[in-house]
């Protein structure tokens, strides 16, 4: 309390800041801030590789600080007046997002796909204007001439600053700056589509009135629990749930508004109605960033949320969670059947899933935190490279994404549906892929805490939802191609290596998890 | 434990597996790759003799559950580790697969394949197949047989939705939706049965985490040595997850439907697969999983498994007998097949369970030879509808004998292979059941029935039907059908007799219908000690002592 609560005159003392422990999270932002003065003061024609190497130097440096603190051993703890909580799961946590936006950077550098880029902030509408239709002779020309909006790397750092405060965060406030920190880059993001620029911009919009309804929820939970336990500090609400003698309603009408933010921001139906759209409209290297990300730090919020604050009641609310559980799986599944766009497949795909994180979620048990984790690092990966194989599939008018132009994709470019059919199969969950794995952890774990009933609701669910992978495989494989059928286009070196980082891990993660699993059950949260 | 791995079985995994890798790596130059193919599945055939002659009977009999261990751990925070051995009934499992899958590839040497694949592919899916069910066999571990069971899904899916429904002449349009149905039925009834099944092996693990001192396993042994404390009430639950995906894998009627889309739609060789072994895995299943690790649920739900399987019997054979087309009527067939399958386990004797053992054996080898036999009048005629031909034993004298031999096999006809499994079936049944072994024993009469009818049809009187008529003449010919297919006109018909590659894939298969009718003890001292421990972790004695052989 000593960071909130300071007597009138008193002498301020500066809080303890461990550097080492949050030095990631200082490489991050700081880099973020240097992208934007690079954007200001570097030449147009230099942008682009400036930001590129600065974004992927940051992440490398910060990866590096990040394992070099890890195995240094230092023990759990809170710094910052205890506001940010660097422990185990952070540190795991830390890790997913860097690798992450490692691939997903990767995605948004691309110039090969889409030629220039695929984002621009002031270009005509339709890929056509000043810079010519996009695809001839003379778009290349310009585009290798201008290069690509540059700012999107700087806010990817921002963003992911954001994510990694948000699920470290110690208490609700910084939890609530950190939201508004990943959220704000992200809602510009999704409006920087060089193609399709009207949905685009209208997802960003959805994505902001909606995103900002949730801050808000998220904010009068806060203040209803600041009320009910006069702290916003996560182990002091702890505390008063045991011992305060205040009336629960604050507490649960708190922890309700609360979680409706964090759900939002995960996507868990039935908050999820902006998933669609946005996934649909945003630039797809951002959606493939975005769904990745966020999900990872949302559900890091909601574990150390759920577990640390309200773990020892969680006999009260968890009838709830279950409900939203099953209402997001069943959601995902069955809305994802009648999907024609691959990119809106994927983001039922994503909702059904975050139904089956959200299981592991409300476990509250060791088993459940590892392997919820586990979960979301398999389940960021697989779902980057599926963006990041969409993202290559195009006509003339840009990706393809209508189901009906991906058939035949087998016979024109066997490697592409190869990888394609694998990364679905691991989000269908077949074994031998790290979503396989993922679901037997988080399913194990949910048994093991005596939630059969929710376990078979997910197996049916699993079941459900694997027929609308299948279906994309059916047309990929046996239906012949149309004749004016979409191109692969030869993705360049950035989206290759997003892609092949994507598939090794999800790989990798099926047959040979133990190491990531180990990690993810380094120890509990610290608060 | 691990003083003597034996790595036998990995070899016999991984040779297929890595086989089918290169036939891809092949596949700019077909001949080659199905060469090369041909070539990895007989070195498996080779390997899988000298397993056969590992394993040791009187070790078997001394009550060594498992042979030929291989044994390393995978993933140490799940407990699961890669465990492989034998039993007796593994291992002829494996033995048939092993025989299978060459003749399957000298059955599919011809084929006409739908357009745009290459050969490559399918006997690369084919040699996938084998090593995912080598795996589900020598997989003691359950997670890992859960894996095994799962991936086997994935080729069988390419084999019918990318190669299937080739085998009809005739242009149709709305052929190529008809068999990605298939595949995708095929696909998710496999997949929904595998996910419930999934519940049940977490739950499994849940279980024995509370029970052994060790924490949750998936060990096979140590999942049987706890049985027998796990409540009734536990090992319903555990069983019916279990129970759903074998008896949609098997399938048992109701569940029963998948199989004869999937089976009229697979090429011939992929059917010969999916019927002949990959339907094999769930009574497999019964015996290695449900029984033993579950005896008291097993026990208590019996009658229900009973009344499914004398259903499917009666069922089953009654749509074999209305079916016009003729892969579907294998298929049916073959799901009457397994309701004697299921009745032989459940009803809890040695001898029922020898049978059932050695019917899987059988039926594999006598379903394979008619599927086989069926796609080689298919490829004649261009058509599936038994109603298409007539007469054909005027031309084609061999293939209407090896059919008739393979009908007669698959009716359990006193020196084929058939009757010595369904004998021991019924009379093994009998003590215990005596209702449900009544009314499985009018099944045969059906089968006696559908396979004679369809004979009769296809294969005698005269030359008639589309198929045959089309193959004939041109157009406006009035020559004699009879005169055109046996004089003259033979050069141009499509109607020759059995050419010697297809004389090669099936004399085999025919030797082997005689030798096991004649000679089965072989097989059956494997089988015997397994099928003893097997009755003791169900924890049953035999109803009537002294009658086993």
């Amino acid at each position: 309390m000593t960071g909130l609560v300071l007597a009138q005159g008193a002498p301020i003392t500066a809080p303890e800041v461990a550097y080492f422990a949050i030095s990631p999270l200082l490489v991050v932002l700081g880099a973020a801030c240097a992208g934007v003065l690079v954007e200001a003061f570097v030449p147009r024609h230099q942008r682009w590789a400036a930001q590129v190497g600065l974004t992927l130097l940051a992440l490398v440096t910060a990866g590096v600080l990040l394992v070099a603190y890890a195995r240094g051993g230092a023990p759990a703890a809170t710094t910052l007046a205890g506001a940010i909580s660097v422990d185990s799961p952070t540190l795991f946590l830390w890790g997913t997002l860097l690798g992450l936006t490692v691939a997903g950077v990767l995605l948004i550098a691309d110039r090969s796909v889409e030629p220039g880029g695929a984002f621009v902030t002031d270009a005509a509408a339709g890929g056509s204007g000043r810079s010519g239709p996009v695809g001839t002779v003379q778009d290349r020309i310009t585009a290798g001439r201008t290069g690509m909006q540059t700012e999107v790397l700087p806010l990817t750092l921002f963003a992911l600053g954001g994510m990694m405060t948000f699920c470290a965060a110690n208490d609700l406030l910084t939890m609530f700056v950190a939201l508004e920190v990943l959220s704000l880059p992200l809602y510009l993001m999704c409006g920087l589509a060089r193609r399709r620029r009207l949905l685009s911009q209208e997802a960003a919009v959805k994505y902001f009135l909606l995103g900002a309804f949730a801050s808000a929820f998220f904010l009068y939970g806060v203040a209803l629990l600041y009320g009910y336990a006069g702290s916003v500090r996560l182990a002091d609400i702890a505390g008063a749930s045991v011992a305060s003698q205040r009336s629960d309603t604050l507490l649960f009408g708190g922890l309700a508004l609360l979680v409706v933010g964090l759900l939002f921001k995960a996507a868990v139906g039935p908050f999820h109605t902006w998933t669609p759209d946005v996934y649909q409209g945003a630039p797809t290297p951002v959606t493939a960033f975005m769904s990745a990300a966020t999900k990872v730090a949302a559900f890091g919020a909601i574990l150390r949320v759920l577990t640390v604050a309200f773990g020892d009641s969680r006999w009260e609310w968890r009838g709830v969670l279950w409900a939203v559980a099953i209402a997001s799986m069943v959601i995902g599944a069955v809305i994802g059947l009648t999907q024609t766009d691959v990119k809106r497949m994927v983001a039922y795909s994503s909702i059904a899933h975050a139904g089956f994180i959200l299981i592991g979620a409300i476990a509250i048990t060791e088993q459940g935190l590892s392997g919820t984790m586990f979960y979301l690092l398999s389940y960021g990966f697989t779902s980057l490279a599926v963006f990041g194989v969409i993202s290559l599939v195009r006509d003339a008018d840009g990706e393809a994404t209508h189901l009906s132009q991906w058939a035949g994709l087998a016979k024109r470019s066997p490697l592409v549906a190869g990888v394609m059919t694998f990364l679905l199969l691991a989000l269908a969950g077949i074994p031998l892929t790290s979503g396989f794995t993922g679901k037997f952890a988080v399913f194990s774990a949910a048994l093991a805490d005596g939630m059969a009933p929710l376990v078979v609701v997910a197996l049916i669910a699993s079941a459900v939802a694997a027929f609308f992978y299948l279906r994309v495989i059916v047309l990929m494989y046996f239906s012949e191609p149309a004749p004016d059928g979409p191109t692969v286009t030869v993705p360049g070196a950035f989206t290759t290596a997003a892609i092949t980082l994507g598939v090794l891990i999800t790989l990798l993660l099926g047959v040979a998890p133990t190491l990531a699993l180990s990690w993810a059950a380094g120890g509990p949260f610290v608060s | 434990m691990n003083v003597s791995q034996n790595h036998l079985l990995l070899v016999l995994i991984l040779v297929p597996l890595l086989g089918s890798v290169g036939v891809v790596a092949l596949r700019a130059n077909p001949g080659t790759a199905k060469l090369a193919a041909l070539g990895v599945a007989l070195v498996e055939l080779v390997l899988t003799a000298v397993t056969w002659f590992s394993y040791s009977v009187s070790a078997a009999a001394g009550g060594t559950r498992f042979q030929l261990v291989f044994d390393v751990p995978w993933i140490p925070a799940f407990g699961t580790r890669i465990t492989l051995g034998v039993d007796g009934i593994a291992l002829v499992m494996i033995a048939l697969t092993a025989v299978l899958v060459p003749i399957v590839m000298g059955s599919s040497w011809a084929d006409k394949l739908p357009e745009g694949r290459t050969a490559a592919g399918f006997y690369a899916l084919l040699l996938a197949t084998q090593s995912t069910l080598v795996g589900v066999f020598a997989a003691t571990d359950v997670f890992l047989f859960y894996v095994f069971f799962e991936a086997m899904l994935i080729p069988m899916y390419f084999l019918i939705g990318r190669f299937g429904g080739a085998d009809v002449r005739s242009a149709d349009a709305s052929l190529s939706p008809k068999r990605q149905y298939a595949a995708v039925k095929f696909f998710l009834y496999s997949l929904l049965g595998g996910l419930i099944m999934l519940g049940s092996v977490i739950g499994l693990y849940v279980v024995s985490a509370d029970r052994l001192p060790g924490g949750g396993t998936f060990a096979w042994a140590d999942l049987q040595a706890m049985a027998a404390t796990v409540p009734e009430s536990v090992q319903i639950w555990l069983f019916l997850g279990f129970f759903v995906a074998f008896a949609i894998k098997a399938p048992l009627v109701p569940l029963h439907t998948w199989l004869p889309d999937a089976g009229a739609e697979a090429p011939i060789g992929a059917g010969v697969l999916l019927v002949g072994v990959l339907d094999k895995v769930a009574t497999f299943g019964f015996l290695r999983y449900c029984l033993p690790l579950f005896p008291a649920a097993s026990k208590s739900l019996a009658p229900l498994v009973l009344v499914l399987a004398v259903v499917g019997i009666i069922y089953a054979a009654l749509l074999a007998v209305g079916q016009d087309d003729m892969k579907r009527f294998v298929s049916y067939t073959s799901v009457a097949h397994f309701g004697f399958i299921a009745l032989g386990i459940f009803a809890f004797s040695t001898q029922a369970f020898s049978g059932a053992v050695l019917y899987m054996v059988n039926h594999g080898i006598t379903t394979g030879m008619l599927f086989i036999a069926v796609g080689m009048v298919i490829a004649r005629g261009g058509s599936r509808l038994v109603s298409d031909y007539g007469g054909l034993s005027a031309v084609t004298p061999a293939l209407a004998g090896a059919f008739l031999i393979s009908g007669l096999a698959s009716l359990a006809l006193p020196g084929t292979n058939s009757f010595v499994s369904e004998f021991l079936v019924l009379i093994g049944s009998y003590p215990r059941e005596p209702v449900y072994t009544i009314i499985a024993t009018v099944g045969i009469i059906f089968a006696a029935l559908y396979v004679l009818w369809v004979y009769q049809r296809v294969f005698q009187g005269p030359l008639r039907g589309n198929a045959v008529m089309a193959s004939v003449s041109g157009p406006g010919s009035v020559q004699s059908p009879t005169a055109a297919l046996t004089g003259t006109g033979r050069a141009k018909s499509s109607f020759t007799d059995l050419d010697p590659r297809e004389v090669a894939v099936l004399a085999p298969l025919v030797a082997l219908v005689f030798l096991l009718g004649f000679f089965p003890g072989p097989v059956l001292d494997v089988i015997n000690p397994s099928v003893v421990s097997t009755m003791q972790e169900v924890g049953l004695a035999d109803p009537v002592q002294g009658v086993a052989r």
